[in-house]
């Protein structure tokens, strides 16, 4: 397969799923708000998420606060903003569109009529009431991923588009748990409090029955952490993604990708072997940042063994 | 100017004998159901994204061109004759430019004076004295053709470069078949689903010999072209590459695509990029969209492009009156298919007829294409009139002429109802070892009371295409 083409289907997904994790991330702050916090709270949270998504300077150029309402419309409906959710809407179909040879028609009708409608929403007062907005996102990002596993050829063009979902996929859950940490929330000193802000967390993944039922027990941090971490059966686990990912790659593998499947492995084996306690020995925040600098690594060893070199 | 002809009902305002059981059918349609099966034809395309680009708007603005439902329906008789026309000049067309860049037998013979062809821009030095497998030169002609009050067939012009519309051709049919499939049963309509597998065929069966499964990929500009829908399209449904420039790099006079496999030969491209853009290295030098180096390639005889460079030079404005007699030069035949009678400015004689007479007639810019760089007489101001006055008499040599044409018109659903708008026809005629035309082409309709300009860039529309099975 061209090359070209491997590149334009891995972004397709890799943007299709980044829109999804930020309706997540920011569902996840629209729950926040409907819970008791003072409004330094609220403002640190959003700091924190802004930061553990590496927009916070591209957000105070334009912004002085980190006001609620300002960064809800930078992340999800500024245009000019390409990390925003429309921005990534638009991306994934232009990625579509140039390789919409390659793929089933439904593919690139589904990422088509996502963009066609997200844009509509873009316009001066056609925002809507952002729960929906969010929900509607979220259920595109399903769509559009059924359609893939759903009709495409289990050949490369499928493997790129997977890999790029797997690695889009970690590098996400990993800042959402970022972020989550590095909110200082109300403090910690009162139990509940926190308790709920990390049943938040887990709703906005749709992972809190998930969690009731592997763990029978109250939400804690860490057991949240080891679940989103570590657990093998958790579809947004970061193992659970290495483990799709490292399979996706060896279906692809040619003469110069050993060294990025070695180290896909490498990843895959610690958080499989791995207990909790010493991987965060230097504490989670150390860990998860980490983890995002192998998963850096991971996608410039994919891009130079597969794709657009300096893409 | 003279009533035009209408495919559709006679003089009298009474269905064709062809079109009795559609006119029927279509009576029989409540207002309603229309308007909605318009609403939804519209609603589809802009989810399948059947769209062009429009240039000189913002980077990536898409439109749709207009659908109109209503069929053009040609009767097998007349297909008949057309299709017999269209292989025929064809055929001299390929022959013309073999000769030209062979031995000149036609130059040589006076039947076609040199300067027009050797002092061409289109004429490419480049190809003198390269063989091309089969001889084929233009794999892929869409030649247009209208009818005229007098009910008569006449080629306006042949596109041997990179001829487009064929996607729509078939993107109609299958929008007609989805919207009103009781017509198909109705109506013996010949299929044109199969030119993506001639076409495949074909491509095949130019690559260089001793090549058992040769890797065909269709080269396009990209996806901000305006025909890049067309592009995707047929390599989908062909089950080929769809390149870029940038896929594509010559080592050692063979063409590779990079893959995610390492390099990989390719034998045959079927290019829609224009010879200037081609190769950076032979032709404009500020061209991003080519591959340098191809031309060596080509010329070693280690790749094939479809078309072949140098078409240009059979399809020129300038060139085109000389076709009949290419068809009697060549084939020792009488052409089937007459052209539209052609005045050459470069000949004083005529020049000063045309002047004299410009108010009456369309004068073209032998260069110029998409209905730009021309002038509608009859349409145009007294100032268009003069201001093109003044362009022929410093540069004669750049214009020919042409009576205005009353093109024949279809009934199309305008916003007032069904209404006569003028209308042409592209076939697409495939060579190969044989020319195949998949029966019918693209009907393109000016939607505009009373325009003949059908261009899709100038606001044209397009409408499926029928040929009846006897």
């Amino acid at each position: 397969m061209l090359s070209r083409t491997a590149d334009h289907l891995y972004w397709m997904s890799r943007y299709n799923e980044r829109a999804e994790n930020l309706a997540r991330m920011l569902d996840a702050h629209y729950r926040l708000s409907l819970l008791p916090r003072t409004p330094e709270a609220v403002r640190q949270g959003w700091a924190a998420t802004l930061t553990s998504l590496g927009m916070i300077d591209a957000f105070r150029a334009k912004h002085r606060e980190a006001s609620p309402e300002a960064a809800v419309r930078f992340l999800a409906f500024e245009r000019e903003h390409p990390g925003s959710i429309l921005s990534c809407l638009r991306t994934a179909r232009e990625n579509a569109r140039a390789v919409r040879g390659t793929v089933p028609s439904e593919v690139w009708e589904t990422l088509n009529s996502t963009w066609l409608e997200a844009r509509s929403f873009g316009r001066a007062g056609g925002e809507p009431p952002l729960g929906e907005f969010l929900e509607w996102v979220k259920y595109r990002a399903h769509l559009t991923r059924g359609v893939i596993v759903g009709t495409m050829l289990r050949d490369e063009a499928y493997f790129f588009s997977r890999i790029g979902t797997f690695l889009e996929r970690a590098d996400a859950t990993t800042r959402l748990l970022e972020s989550r940490w590095r909110d200082p929330g109300d403090g910690g000193e009162r139990p509940a409090s926190e308790a709920s802000e990390w049943a938040v967390l887990l709703r906005a993944l749709s992972a809190f029955e998930v969690y009731r039922k592997v763990y029978r027990d109250s939400v804690t941090p860490m057991q949240v952490t080891e679940l989103l971490l570590l657990n093998d059966s958790m579809p947004g686990s970061v193992h659970r993604c290495l483990s799709d990912l490292y399979g996706n790659l060896r279906e692809v593998r040619n003469t110069q990708s050993r060294e990025t499947e070695r180290l896909a492995g490498e990843m895959h084996a610690q958080l499989r072997f791995g207990r909790l306690e010493e991987l965060c020995a230097d504490g989670v925040p150390i860990f998860l940042d980490r983890c995002q600098k192998r998963l850096n690594e991971l996608a410039a060893g994919i891009a130079r063994d597969f794709l657009v070199p300096g893409a | 100017m003279a009533r035009a002809y209408d495919e559709m009902y006679d003089d009298a305002g009474s269905p064709r004998a062809h079109c009795t059981g559609y006119r029927d059918w279509l009576e029989a349609q409540p207002a309603e159901r229309l308007a909605q099966k318009r609403a939804e034809a519209d609603a589809l395309f802009h989810r399948l994204g059947i769209t062009f680009a429009v240039y000189g708007e913002n980077e990536g603005t898409e439109r749709l061109i207009p659908f109109d439902f209503v069929p053009r329906i040609l009767p097998a008789d007349e297909w008949t004759v057309l299709e017999a026309g269209l292989k025929q000049r064809v055929r001299a067309l390929n022959a013309f430019l073999a000769d030209v860049y062979h031995d000149q037998e036609i130059l040589k013979a006076g039947r076609i004076p040199s300067e027009p062809v050797l002092c061409n821009a289109q004429y490419r030095p480049e190809m003198q004295g390269i063989d091309v497998p089969g001889g084929i030169y233009s794999h892929i002609a869409g030649v247009d053709i209208v009818r005229a009050d007098d009910g008569r067939f006449y080629v306006l012009e042949d596109n041997l470069r990179v001829p487009s519309g064929v996607s729509y051709m078939l993107e109609n049919r299958k929008m007609m078949m989805r919207l009103f499939p009781e017509l198909f049963s109705r109506h013996a309509v010949e299929p044109v689903e199969h030119y993506p597998d001639v076409l495949l065929h074909n491509l095949k069966s130019v690559a260089q010999a001793g090549i058992t499964d040769p890797a065909v990929v269709l080269l396009t500009p990209g996806a901000y072209n305006s025909a890049y829908f067309e592009h995707a399209f047929l390599a989908q449904q062909m089950g080929i590459e769809l390149v870029e420039g940038q896929d594509l790099f010559v080592r050692d006079d063979v063409v590779y695509m990079r893959t995610t496999r390492g390099p990989q030969r390719v034998d045959v491209i079927y290019r829609r990029i224009d010879d200037d853009f081609l190769d950076p290295l032979a032709f404009r030098s500020d061209s991003m969209l080519g591959v340098p180096g191809l031309l060596t390639a080509y010329r070693a005889g280690r790749v094939t492009i479809a078309n072949a460079i140098g078409t240009g030079i059979a399809d020129d404005k300038s060139i085109y009156p000389y076709v009949p007699e290419m068809i009697r030069f060549y084939l020792g035949e009488e052409p089937k298919l007459a052209n539209v009678p052609t005045w050459i400015l470069r000949r004083p004689d005529e020049c000063s007829h045309v002047l004299a007479n410009l108010k009456d007639l369309v004068v073209k810019e032998v260069h110029g294409a998409g209905g730009y760089g021309m002038l509608i007489g009859p349409a145009a101001s007294k100032a268009e009139i003069e201001d093109f006055r003044a362009r022929i008499k410093a540069n004669p040599e750049r214009y020919i002429a042409q009576p205005t044409l009353a093109l024949s018109t279809s009934p199309t659903f305008v916003e007032q109802g069904f209404a006569p708008r003028h209308i042409d026809l592209r076939p697409f005629v495939l060579s190969g070892k044989d020319i195949t035309i998949v029966p019918g082409g693209l009907t393109r309709v000016a939607l505009r009371k009373g325009s003949l300009v059908v261009n899709s860039s100038q606001g044209g529309g397009t409408k499926d295409t029928w040929v009846l099975g006897c």
